[in-house]
């Protein structure tokens, strides 16, 4: 279960302030266009011209999915514990205070309630930007207390994954997460309030094998990576070449694993539909 | 075959045996006396102070009790039960009930090979998403008759392979700890040798939490954390030691409710004496847990797995 993969662009121990580029020009990774950056965020952060979806954090899913001014958080602040005095390069405690500077995060999960084309929802949304997206306790604590929150309401669930994994500087505490979290959303699915699962690019380890499949509704970006065991070590593993889209969304889609693959500009009106169908 | 930390003491035990075969015609009985003593006391020095990677290696120890052993050493009646219904029968997980001291009881774990042929026929105790699958059904079975459920945990993880993901290796396990948190009968699981991250949790939900004395369990193996974090396979030690994978970390931390002791120098060294010591454990264990009401013990399960966790708010 680990959280990065050194050898995949994109993606580092070394992480950008945020997952959202600076300056006014943006250049698509896939195909290569030029971008101005008012342009890309009005296209839901998708490449006007091929639609790759660009990975971006919290604080764009909430604004995107959240109708203005809806959306109050909660436990912003809430932070790791390094229980283990866990160091490998660098102390745990040291390096959380490091991402917590660099990336204005607090933590790889932030939750809140709010709108969605009027219909209340908690949403909880991953930030891969943070230790890459890995799952330890804090992150636990905040879905526990999401869905707390939805019990108490009754307030449909939804949970933004972008993870590579268990965050292994917590230990079998963190493994342990996945179990909190699933017998949290066993109690929501006794209590028929209904959860979807959105899955963005990537979604490996502990939470493809918790949470994110765990959807009454299982959806997924289009194109993103989604699976337990890394390509890099399945390939290990096996001495096989991976098939063309393997672990890619329409992959998934066709093996039987997601409902639907729902393009982000039209993912709001998507998620208002299901939960009016639901709701009526 | 001997870890390299054993090999003094069976060097001497060895050396004792060959004298009393000697002593038939010599009296050499203060000789042995002596040796004996010695030996226990090595014994002790090394098995009180192993390191976390020298107890990896022990949960590895390929003379170590498997699950069939476990099972057929504890429990008569033993009936296997196969497949998943669905695909095939993953014969990484064996499962079927048993009688276990008075009572039908039902028990699911994951199974590794003694050689390369049976290694390669379990496959090496990692699982696909139909043992998955399997172990599940077999809950449930339980459930449906009242049975409680052991699950014993082996597993160096749950099989990392292009059909295992065609197949949902990830929903496999994340259903299961869904299923697993509600199941309505008692349930008890044991970290018998290696508990590799989500493929042993993948069974591994329940009441009660053991684990025999050198084994390990965490969020990954040593070896792949050291690649990973150190970027370099040599940092296994370190990286053991901080993972606090041992039974004595992980009962200090509460993820673990109770570890069972293992003869010494280890399971390897008398598996019915291991068996003996899990057996009167589970038979504790199971007296305990099936005193408590239905309802509440479906809370005490979920409040369990609710309090793990450290954080600053
Ligand atoms: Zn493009």
């Amino acid at each position: 279960m680990a959280w990065f993969k050194r050898s995949e662009k994109n993606i580092s121990t070394e992480n950008p302030k945020h997952d959202v580029p600076d300056g006014m020009w943006i250049k698509c990774d896939e195909c290569g266009e030029m971008m101005h950056k008012k342009q890309w965020e009005a296209n839901s952060y998708t490449c006007i011209k091929c639609g790759y979806h660009f990975r971006i954090g919290s604080e764009e899913y909430f604004s995107l999915l959240f109708d203005e001014g809806s959306f109050k958080e909660y436990d912003r602040k809430m932070k790791s514990v390094d229980t283990l005095k866990f160091t490998d390069s660098k102390p745990y405690d040291k390096r959380i205070e490091e991402t917590i500077k660099k990336t204005e995060l607090y933590d790889a999960l932030r939750w809140g309630t709010g709108e969605i084309n009027k219909l209340p929802a908690v949403i909880c949304a991953m930030d891969f930007a943070f230790i890459g997206g890995s799952m330890g306790s804090v992150l636990g604590e905040k879905i526990s207390r999401a869905i707390d929150k939805c019990l108490k309401n009754r307030t449909p669930l939804i949970i933004i994954s972008s993870s590579g994994g268990a965050r292994m500087m917590e230990g079998g505490i963190s493994l342990m997460q996945l179990a909190k979290i699933s017998t949290r959303l066993a109690k929501l699915a006794d209590e028929k309030i209904p959860y979807i699962s959105l899955i963005t690019n990537p979604t490996t380890g502990g939470a493809s094998a918790s949470f994110a499949m765990q959807g009454d509704l299982n959806i997924a970006e289009p194109n993103a990576l989604i699976g337990f065991a890394g390509p890099r070590v399945i390939k290990q593993a096996t001495g096989k070449d991976l098939p063309k889209g393997f672990q890619r969304s329409d992959f998934v889609l066709e093996h039987g694993f997601l409902d639907l693959i729902v393009d982000r500009k039209n993912m709001k009106e998507k998620l208002a539909q299901l939960l009016n169908l639901l709701a009526k | 075959m001997a870890l390299e930390f054993e090999k003094p003491i069976l060097d001497l035990e060895q050396k004792i045996d060959e004298m009393r075969k000697m002593s038939d015609s010599l009296d050499i009985s203060d000789e042995i006396n002596r040796l004996e003593s010695k030996v226990n006391e090595l014994r002790r020095n090394v098995f009180d102070n192993l390191t976390p990677w020298q107890i990896v290696q022990l949960a590895r120890h390929p003379n170590r009790p498997y699950t069939l052993d476990y099972i057929y050493l504890m429990t008569e009646n033993f009936v296997e039960l196969h497949g998943d219904r669905n695909f095939r029968d993953d014969k990484a997980v064996v499962g079927g009930f048993a009688t276990l001291g008075d009572q039908t009881v039902m028990l699911i774990g994951q199974q590794k090979g003694r050689d390369t042929k049976s290694n390669l026929y379990r496959n090496f105790g990692m699982m696909n998403p139909e043992g998955y699958r399997k172990a599940l059904r077999l809950m449930k079975l339980a459930e449906k008759f009242d049975k409680p459920v052991i699950t014993l945990l082996d597993t160096p993880g749950a099989y990392p392979g292009i059909e295992a993901e065609e197949r949902g290796q990830a929903e496999a396990i994340a259903r299961n700890l869904i299923e697993m948190s509600r199941l309505k009968v008692p349930m008890i699981v044991v970290v018998i040798g290696e508990g590799a991250s989500g493929g042993a949790l993948g069974i591994g939900i329940g009441d009660r939490i053991l684990m025999l004395k050198y084994c390990w369990y965490s969020v990954i193996s040593p070896e792949s954390c050291s690649s990973i974090l150190w970027r370099s396979w040599d940092f296994k030690e370190q990286a053991a030691d901080a993972l606090k994978l041992t039974a004595n970390d992980l009962l200090k931390l509460g993820i673990i409710d109770r570890i069972v002791d293992e003869p010494s120098g280890g399971a390897h060294r008398n598996h019915q004496e291991a068996a003996h010591m899990l057996k009167a454990a589970l038979l504790e264990e199971l007296d305990t847990v099936s005193k408590i009401k239905k309802d509440k013990l479906l809370d005490n399960r979920i409040k369990k797995f609710e309090k793990m966790g450290f954080w600053k708010d």
